[in-house]
């Protein structure tokens, strides 16, 4: 469509003299290049989600056998609250923030961000509040789940609860100075030549998410201040025995945590539409589609929060009109899943590493889109609320709508960030523990869910006992499979077969300079000669063309 | 891509369809259904579950089928073709979504109307019967009048009040529901019996009125598909009809403490004159009700709380007893009951 149209012309400019400036010495201080600052978001939240997933193991280990026998019930709550806030604080939003720093200014043709030094800034607030979240280990655990509901929030310990409130605090406030910063980039600091149609998906999703995180997080703000001010100062804003409303705590947290997941997912969502049509090699399939329905997903987000109370103080109107709501939402989801399906078919697949991720990603983002149209419905919701049939549902979302993505991502960018390709045996071997890992661990707890198996409980029924047990397989493969992947990502950083600039023949911008790029990325201001998925569009120049920038010739 | 036309995709949707009809029906994955109540969300849940194995199917078949239909060749360098969109095919997979959620939505409109989610008077939230009940009265005693449902105010049920059939008449029994930290009470107003367990007459028409002391609990009877939030300083009902002779469990499914899994009991079902005779006999040894008082307020410890499960739960003596030495940390928490 659009693309076919943009005028070719002058190739960027590849600036030729990357590494020599770089020093390793750069990722550990107050670096203001986005790309250092990408590349130290993509490190640290990934150290996060090995002790999230550490938590997770320890978690599955405690359900292996229906009584409380491997941990406390306290410290199981401490834990469960812990892997919660990690998974969700300090590895899945920052590291889509990660991409997003990284990938930005690359795809728009910009030398940096709008604020470099607020950039830097944030990503520094998740370090500080990632170690004050744990220190929690060594103080007092949080004890009431990454929801934090008072009353129970008030009353089962001020040190754990305290330390997990300003944590998040630090957290938020590092989210909302880095969306300001994708906002303000895209809009103003695209390359002249790139009109907002040229913009490549992952910048639209970049723009939705950003706009979600800046409407949603003062939100959660304002509650965490109130709830502070409960449990610290004897307020009763939340407080019921001093005559404050519990209630309106969960509204004010879900209007931030329920568009939390599309904050999370939707940088992903951008990933995955960039990776599918390099590697099938076709056009994505409905760009104004895709980019659009990022639009109507993050508008629709934020109205739909209180279905997660569907069981809570919501009067019936209320929860007839968020279940209407939340289902609206499945049409742009669906609009988007369709559109990459029909991308992929037809195509010229070639099934690496990242091409297995994104596919991974949809067949299993699928299932819990599903469910999620299944629990908007609310009678239904009655029954499965608070049990494992959610947690079935949360972790096929952020597993794999979001890990599979980031995963993806990674494969896909890495030669980019650091001029070198990764291993593909141990990358598929990595994929195939993954995937089996993933739908082991948590397919059966739809079941158990339906069954009547309650969440966040230490010791259960004996009845559920197998299913269980099927679950905890599947995570100790899960955590078995993050092995070949970090082996993979240290050795190929260091020793691995030199990339080239554009390995995969991708004509997006980030792929027009060198591998990795230099310091203010590109020489020059560059000029788009294609669209950022005109694949195919050429054949003919294509074909008679030498191999290393076919994709340019027009 | 062109629309498929050819027979093979016909076949394939056939088939498709017919497996997402019979794994719809067959699924086996839903405890038993004890109260009509229950029947409806099935009847709804395998709806939606036949759709989503229709949509699961399509999709994963997609996947599967270009998989293994478009690799690149080893040495091929060309592009696939340049298809980038195709406006009819869009609108048909954003119209049949569309379609399949407002059905979806209507059906559920439907079930949760028909189970008694509408009911204005269910709730007795102070907050919002302030509004509701403006001019009306006292509100105590609101079931006795059909003209409740008025003004703007129909839709202020926290929880699920009388199906439409029961609108405005009395429940057969109410039962005060009080969760605390980590057991439910139960206490039956007219005759003053308290118990931990929960015995309801079949075939009768049942009010529970949930409130919460400490924190929020959840009150969950799988077989009934019914759940509602008990919250301090609010309150909230359910109300059902349970179908079914037997004993079913009773859970909380809001995280409420180190115990939450924990708090656990039994709701029983009875024929008419079990329940008759369950009354008496409750009536006969009734604890004095001081001293139900006062054994909830004796502070209790890890093993108080686990003992009644531990049978349930698989739990060994020795085990609760180390729980015991090793955590008293968890009775101070308790002591705020
Ligand atoms: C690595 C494999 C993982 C395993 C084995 C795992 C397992 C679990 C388990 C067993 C629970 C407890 C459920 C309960 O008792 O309520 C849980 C909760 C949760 N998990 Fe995971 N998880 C994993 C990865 C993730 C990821 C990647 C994310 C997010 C991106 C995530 C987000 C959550 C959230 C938000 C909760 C709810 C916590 C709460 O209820 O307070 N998990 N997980
Ligand atoms: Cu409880
Ligand atoms: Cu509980």
């Amino acid at each position: 469509m659009t693309q076919v149209d943009i005028p070719a012309s002058v190739p960027a400019q590849p600036a030729h003299h990357a590494e020599a400036e770089r020093k390793w010495t750069d990722f550990f201080t107050f670096n203001s290049d986005h790309k250092v600052i990408g590349i130290q978001y993509l490190v640290t939240s990934f150290v996060f989600y090995l002790i999230g997933g550490a938590l997770a193991t320890a978690i599955r280990t405690e359900l292996a056998t229906p009584p409380s026998d491997f941990v406390s019930p306290d410290f199981y709550n401490g834990m469960l609250t812990l892997h919660g806030t990690i998974m969700i604080f300090l590895w899945v939003v920052p590291a889509g923030a990660g991409l997003a720093n990284y990938l930005i200014p690359l795809m728009i043709g910009a030398k940096d961000m709008a604020f470099p030094k607020i950039n830097a800034l944030a990503f520094w607030m998740i370090v500080a509040g990632g170690a004050l979240l744990l220190s929690s280990f060594w103080l007092e655990t949080p004890q009431s789940g990454w929801t934090s509901y008072p009353p129970l929030s008030l009353v089962s310990g001020k040190v754990g609860e305290g330390i997990w409130i300003f944590s998040l605090l630090i957290l938020g406030t590092s989210s909302i100075l880095g969306a300001l910063n994708f906002v303000v980039t895209i809009i103003k600091m695209r390359v002249p030549s790139m009109g907002i149609y040229q913009m490549p998906l992952f910048c639209w999703s970049m723009l939705a998410a950003g706009l979600l995180i800046l409407t949603g997080t003062p939100v959660l703000a304002g509650a965490l201040i109130l709830l502070a001010f409960d449990l610290l100062a004897g307020t009763a804003f939340f407080n019921p025995t001093g005559g404050g409303d519990p209630v309106v705590y969960q509204h004010m947290f879900w209007f931030y945590s329920h568009p939390a997941v599309y904050i999370m997912i939707l940088p992903l969502f951008g990933a995955i539409s960039e990776i599918l049509p390099v590697h099938s090699r076709k056009p994505i399939f409905g760009y104004r589609a895709i980019a659009y329905s990022s639009m109507i997903i993050s508008f629709l987000g934020l109205i739909v929060w209180a279905h997660h109370m569907f069981t809570s103080g919501t009067p019936a109107w209320l929860r007839m009109f968020f279940m209407i709501a939340t289902m609206i939402i499945a049409v742009p989801t669906g609009i988007k899943v369709f559109g990459w399906l029909a991308t992929i078919w037809g195509g010229k697949i070639q099934l690496n590493s990242a091409m297995l991720f994104a596919l991974g990603f949809i067949a299993t983002f699928v299932i819990g889109g599903i469910t999620g149209v299944m629990i908007a419905s609310v009678p239904f919701d009655i029954h499965v609320h608070d049990t494992y049939f959610i947690v079935a549902h949360i972790h096929y979302v952020l597993f794999g709508g979001s890990v599979f993505g980031i995963y993806a991502a990674l494969y896909h960018w890495f030669p980019k960030m650091t001029g070198r390709m990764m291993n593909e045996t141990w990358g598929r071997i990595h994929f195939g523990l993954t995937f089996v890992g993933m739908n082991l661990t948590f397919m059966p707890m739809h079941e158990l869910g339906l069954l009547g198996m309650n969440r966040r409980v230490a010791m259960y029924d004996p009845r559920f006992a197998d299913l269980n047990v099927l679950c905890t397989i599947g995570s100790y493969i899960l955590a078995v499979s993050t092995v070949p992947f970090i082996v993979n990502a240290l050795w190929s950083w260091f020793k691995g077969k030199p990339a080239g600039d554009n390995p995969w023949n991708a004509l997006t911008l980030e792929w027009q300079t060198t591998s990795p790029p230099a310091i203010e990325n590109f020489e020059g201001i560059p000029v788009l000669t294609t669209g950022p998925y005109d694949y195919g569009k050429n054949n003919e120049d294509l074909e008679a063309s030498s191999t290393d920038t076919p994709v340019l010739s027009s | 891509m062109k629309i498929p036309s050819s027979i093979a995709t016909m076949l394939a949707g056939i088939a498709l369809t017919l497996v997402s009809l019979w794994y719809g029906q067959n699924h086996g994955l839903l405890p038993v259904a004890a109260s009509n109540e229950a029947l409806l969300v099935d009847g709804l849940f395998n709806t939606m579950m036949t759709i989503s194995i229709g949509l699961f199917l399509l999709v994963e078949g997609v996947l599967i089928i270009a998989i293994l239909r478009f690799r690149r060749a080893k040495d091929d360098t060309t592009d696939g073709p340049d298809i980038d969109g195709n406006i009819p095919l869009e609108i048909v997979w954003t119209g049949i979504p569309a379609v399949i959620v407002l059905v979806i939505g209507v059906y559920s409109f439907d079930v949760y109307s028909q189970m008694g989610g509408f009911d204005p008077n269910a709730a007795g939230d102070p907050a919002v019967t302030q509004v509701a009940m403006t001019g009306e009265g006292d509100y105590a005693a609101p079931l006795m009048d059909g003209s409740n449902s008025h003004g703007g105010h129909h839709h202020m049920a926290l929880g699920i009040g009388a199906s439409p059939e029961k609108a405005g008449q009395m429940a057969d029994l109410t039962v005060d529901v009080m969760g605390l930290q980590y057991a439910w009470i139960f206490t039956y107003p007219e005759t003053g019996i308290i118990s931990g367990e929960l015995h309801v007459p079949q075939g009768k028409d049942v009010r529970l009125k949930l409130k919460a002391q400490d924190v929020i609990h959840a009150f969950w009877l799988p077989e009934f598909r019914l759940k509602q939030d008990a919250i301090p300083g609010r309150d909230s009902e359910l109300r059902f009809t349970p179908t079914r002779a037997g004993d079913y469990p009773v859970i909380c499914a809001e995280l409420c403490g180190a115990y939450h899994g924990s708090m656990v009991t039994r709701m029983y079902v009875d024929t008419p004159e079990e329940f008759e005779a369950w009354k008496q006999q409750q009536i006969a040894s009734r604890p004095d009700i001081n001293e139900v008082i006062a054994s909830l307020d004796r502070p209790r410890t890890d093993v108080d709380y686990l003992t009644p499960y531990a049978d349930d739960m698989g739990l060994e003596p020795e085990m609760l007893r180390s729980l015991h030495e090793s955590h008293a940390g968890a009775e101070v928490l308790t002591q705020s009951l």
